[in-house]
């Protein structure tokens, strides 16, 4: 097996390559991503106010992610978030969501019927309940949408 | 009244972009632009979506279709020519079969009530309970969270099932963590 190569060398895509040549490019894009991924932060918990979720923040927060990569390459990417780590995420969103019903019903209630959460206000049971789903929901887009982008960008390479 | 007029001068200007793009992205033989004029259509649609008040869905459309759509097509560009072949001959009669099942398409939404009919079937059945029952009972002031989480959150747990479903297929076609480390690639 031969030593990986140089980021600078691995054109895994024209475009990529052309996006991590332009200086302009890659000093915006850097800037960017923080940012990118402060705002899915921010959809992400202010969805009970305002427009947003979990799902459009999960796909923000992926997107961040990607441009991340498409500055610095995949395998920069894949170092902070092995794919091991990306396939667990997956399935722990869901289950978190699926956990958060099965919990309900060990306290008494329905399936997915927060409002046993807080037996003297179901209200905030309910707040902790949508709070929780949301999450899950947000950290099973965000993984599904980067083990899709790993899928197709690590085939290139072969 | 003005403000409505308006509106709906915005909606006929979207909406004529909209097909002026669609049109051009069934011309357009680069690929590249393909991908590029889809995200912009659907960052058209999300524009529309605000117009009609439904701000969630505009966000989702923005987001997906114009935000991480664009990034996989790109990505999946990679793996091919970035121009499509010309056809060989023009089938007649795919043609023939878009355009009658659209006009049929068409025909079905002439029995459809009128956009925004307060005595629609679908605002007469649970949604008037949501509306104005979901302050006491969920406390969410974003009643679209509320809907989607918590009174329909069986519905939401399958979509996000849908979702993992979506990458386990992906993984499994295009290969995930478990084939790269028999590569040797993820050997450190």
């Amino acid at each position: 097996m031969s030593e990986l190569p140089d980021r600078t060398e691995v054109p895994t895509t024209p475009i990529r390559m052309r996006v991590r040549e332009t200086i302009i490019l890659r000093v915006v894009g850097k800037a960017l991503v923080p940012i990118i991924l402060l705002f899915a932060l921010y959809v992400q918990f202010h969805g009970d106010y305002g427009p947003g979720g979990g799902f459009q923040a999960g796909v923000i927060f992926a997107a961040g992610l990607i441009l991340h990569a498409l500055i610095y390459g995949l395998d920069e990417l894949r170092r902070s978030i092995p794919p091991t780590v990306v396939e667990m995420g997956i399935a722990f969103g869901a289950l978190l969501y699926g956990g958060v019903g099965v919990v309900s019903m060990f306290l008494g209630g329905n399936f997915l019927d927060y409002g046993v959460f807080d037996h003297h206000h179901p209200v905030y049971g309910q707040h902790l309940g949508v709070l929780l789903v949301e999450l899950g929901v947000g950290i099973t887009v965000t993984f599904v949408m980067v083990a899709i982008f790993y899928s197709f960008a690590g085939r290139s390479r072969q | 009244m003005g403000e409505q007029a308006m509106g709906s001068v915005i909606e006929v200007v979207l909406f004529l972009f909209m097909f002026v793009l669609a049109l051009y992205i069934v011309r357009i033989r680069s690929l590249f632009a393909a991908a590029m004029l889809f995200g912009i259509f659907s960052l058209l649609a999300a524009g529309m979506q605000t117009m009609m008040d439904a701000v969630d869905v505009a966000f989702t459309e923005a987001a997906v279709g114009a935000g991480i759509s664009t990034v996989l097509f790109l990505s999946a560009l990679g793996l091919t020519t970035s121009e499509e072949t010309r056809p060989i001959h023009h089938h007649w009669s795919a043609l023939f079969v878009v355009t009658a099942t659209g006009l049929m398409l068409v025909y079905g939404t002439l029995d459809m009530p009128a956009y925004g009919d307060p005595n629609a079937p679908i605002h007469q059945h649970v949604a008037p309970h949501y509306l104005e029952d979901s302050t006491d009972e969920i406390g969410i002031p974003n009643v679209v969270t509320s809907v989607l989480a918590s009174y329909r959150g069986y519905d939401t747990f399958g979509e996000t099932t849908v979702v993992l479903t979506a990458a386990v297929g992906a993984i499994l076609l295009l290969g995930g963590a478990a084939t790269r480390k028999q590569d040797g690639e993820d050997a450190e």
